[in-house]
């Protein structure tokens, strides 16, 4: 049992405890949901622009984490350069995937364009795990080296703040490029209807490959927000974020950018919350409880929470 | 037509070098042995005839837990060479093979296989983890291979069979002394337990601290868990601060306990933490990176202490040190011990039936680097333990503890 988390009593040192254990765990929640949403944006975008489901992204993740950790370790370099230059080769690795993965099975069935992410994944995380060996790496720079925050009785770290912080930045400008920029509109009319795109005189294949360079740059600053929290680094580290990522997306409906957003913080959320308010013997539900809420959406909503089933006129 | 000729060309080197990292790659991902060769190198004969006596062994060289695996067979092989400058064993020289079982039982199983069946070893000494181990155990009881593990703590691996023996202690022993020594050296009331629920070896320590704290007076005010694919706890240490800790018990191995601590920091939690042997490790360089005293405060069960003046510990030590060019750390001394002891049993046995073997491993009286180990009616050795605190970025001795107390 734990003390102070019984919501019966109603004195006012419970009712702040009370509050202040939520807050902490609401922010655990914010946390780790900003670094799912900037994840699940890649998927969202890249099934938007392409209806591909881009199993591979997982692995842009990870890459990004080994190349700032060697950028760290090897070539000296401080974090937030480090980041830069990886967000940069991350990029390229996306771009790269595009090409020649992806690009010459965008007429072909879906279920090629499918197992061909996989195979791709499967390649990365293998090709690593030889060229890197399996066995964790420790990252050089841990949340431990940023102070930790009181506020009365609440304690957070700054890394925690910090995470939340750049990831809703980060979205904000990318709502704004695709509200605003001309590039950005192209994607949206792409994800739309990619044929009709081709006659209004779009870039197609310039449009997809900039999708993918920024859900690539994306998911490298999750990599670098995820290692500081979570320092250590092995070939398989993305796959279980981007497993999450995509749920996350489907979540709140796959193709769109404010769906993959609300479907990472709220998975973030239901997986801490959860986890917070069952009693520990069956804390191993807290797992299957976010597969039960996806199961349930989907039923409900199979376009997601923000997503518009559409019916085609005949 | 220029354009779409070349981009054919760079299309077909790009996949032509694909292949070849295919086949690179698809070559030496077996399970490679490794032997020590003796001077003749007659690998033929089963392991009792001919002028060799082959042992087998079995340990994780890659994966979560390589650092023990290496240091396991660095200690063995150690064991195994000082000996065949001396003679050998029954008068032949000991051929020692060992398979990288990668930290999966599944693995170690089907290495065990081999060396049964292909290599025909007299006897095997792994495996370095709980859960293979017991694995690896069920089998050797049913072929009676003599099976000596250097680290396994969980009880059930020598509950397999009559021919399964350790070197070390229990996980039993490592729990319960953790709850004695919250209520009786640390003198606190309230302990927290963070565990990993997949794990036997984490599970064991638990249910074992659990009890001695109930039997001290001391207060469980959270016992939270996780499973091995986690990487965030943060969730689970808010639940424990929380709940009013004092202490908190993590009894599982070195890269999640470097993860629990750190994110422990990021919440607050600012109370010692307490663990079994596998904690050792934690301080290696690719294990805490550059932040090298995040686990000071650490207190934990081992197998001995680096800093403990017993000279037979010390030479050990120093021919590792030479040897390996790298500090041994306990997994180490454990190996050369369990090699040694099985060793021993072979020589007092006067032969390489199983039976024997095992008869003579049963009344063994044992020298060694962490202790005197005698065995009890279970095959678990009777030693003495060491509580190993970290401070300033290195182990040091706190205090010792007898398994029975």
């Amino acid at each position: 049992m734990v003390h102070g988390i019984c919501i019966f009593k109603d004195s006012s040192v419970e009712k702040r405890l009370f509050m202040t254990y939520f807050i902490l765990q609401f922010l655990n929640g914010l946390q780790i949901g900003s670094i799912y949403a900037l994840i699940a944006l890649g998927y969202t975008m890249v099934y938007g622009i392409i209806k591909l489901i881009n199993f591979a992204h997982g692995e842009i993740m990870m890459t990004a984490a080994y190349f700032i950790y060697f950028f760290m370790t090897l070539l000296d370099l401080p974090f937030i350069a480090a980041t830069i230059l990886a967000t940069i080769l991350s990029v390229i690795l996306g771009v790269l995937i595009e090409r020649i993965a992806y690009r010459r099975l965008r007429q072909a069935s879906r279920l090629s364009a499918l197992i061909t992410a996989i195979a791709v994944s499967l390649f990365l995380q293998t090709l690593y795990a030889i060229l890197f060996t399996p066995d964790p790496r420790a990252f050089p720079l841990t949340a431990s080296s940023f102070p930790v925050l009181h506020a009365g009785e609440i304690s957070i770290s700054a890394w925690t703040l910090i995470t939340i912080a750049v990831a809703v930045v980060v979205m904000i400008l990318l709502q704004l490029f695709v509200t605003r920029h001309k590039a950005g509109k192209a994607m949206l009319v792409v994800s739309e209807d990619l044929k009709g795109a081709y006659l209004m005189g779009i870039k197609v294949n310039r449009i997809v490959s900039m999708t993918f360079a920024i859900g690539s740059a994306l998911a490298a600053i999750a990599a670098a927000l995820y290692i500081v929290s979570y320092p250590q680094i092995t070939p398989y580290m993305g796959a279980l974020p981007g497993i999450k990522a995509f749920i996350a997306a489907v979540l709140g409906g796959i193709g769109l950018i404010p769906g993959a957003m609300l479907g990472g913080f709220l998975l973030g959320l239901v997986e801490t919350m959860t986890r917070a308010y069952i009693p520990s013997s069956v804390a191993q539900l807290s797992e299957g409880v976010v597969f039960v809420i996806l199961i349930l959406v989907l039923l409900l909503k199979p376009a997601g929470l923000l997503g518009k089933s559409e019916r085609e006129k005949v | 037509m220029r354009k779409s000729k070349s981009k054919k060309v760079f299309t077909t080197v790009l996949l032509v070098s694909l292949a070849i990292i295919m086949l690179l790659t698809s070559c030496g991902t077996a399970a490679e042995p490794e032997t020590t060769d003796p001077e003749n190198g007659n690998t033929e004969a089963p392991g009792e005839t001919g002028d060799t006596i082959k042992i087998g062994g079995l340990a994780p060289l890659t994966g979560n837990v390589s650092i023990y695996g290496i240091a396991v067979n660095n200690g063995v092989q150690l064991a195994i060479e000082e000996v065949n400058e001396n003679g050998g064993v029954l008068g032949k020289q000991i051929e020692y093979i060992v398979y990288d079982e990668k930290g999966e039982t599944v693995e170690a199983t089907n290495a065990y296989n081999r060396l049964v069946n292909d290599d025909k070893v007299v006897a095997v000494i792994g495996d370095v983890t709980s859960e293979p181990s017991i694995a690896v155990a069920q089998r050797a009881a049913r072929d009676n291979m003599p099976l000596i593990t250097a680290s396994g703590t969980s009880a059930d691996i020598t509950k397999q069979g009559e021919n399964v023996f350790r070197a070390c202690f229990i996980d039993e022993v490592q729990g319960d002394l953790m709850g004695a020594f919250v209520a009786n050296n640390l003198e606190l009331k309230k302990a927290a337990i963070l565990y990993n629920v997949s794990d036997n070896y984490s599970q064991g320590l638990t249910d074992a601290f659990t009890a001695r704290c109930e039997e001290e007076g001391v207060e469980i005010v959270a016992s939270e868990n996780y499973s091995s694919t986690d990487t965030d706890f943060k969730t689970q240490l808010t639940k424990i601060k929380t709940a009013g800790a004092e202490v908190l018990y993590v009894p599982n191995y070195y890269n999640d306990n470097i993860m629990i601590v750190r994110q422990a920091k990021q919440v607050g939690l600012d109370v010692p933490y307490l663990g079994g042997d596998g904690w050792d490790g934690v301080l290696s360089e690719n294990v805490i990176g550059t932040e090298k005293n995040d686990a000071d405060g650490a207190y934990f069960t081992n197998h001995y202490a680096q800093d403990d003046p017993n000279e037979k510990l010390q030479s050990f030590l120093s021919a590792y040190r030479e040897a390996y060019d790298m500090e041994a750390v306990s997994f180490a001394a454990l190996g050369y011990d369990a090699a040694n002891m099985m060793i021993q049993a072979i020589e007092e046995a006067g032969n390489t039936d199983s039976d024997a073997i095992i008869d003579a491993m049963k009344n063994l009286e044992y020298e060694g680097v962490t202790g005197n180990i005698t065995f009890d009616d279970n095959n678990n050795p009777i030693k003495t333990v060491s509580i190993i605190l970290i401070k300033d970025g290195e182990y040091t001795l706190s205090t010792k503890m007898q398994s029975d107390e």
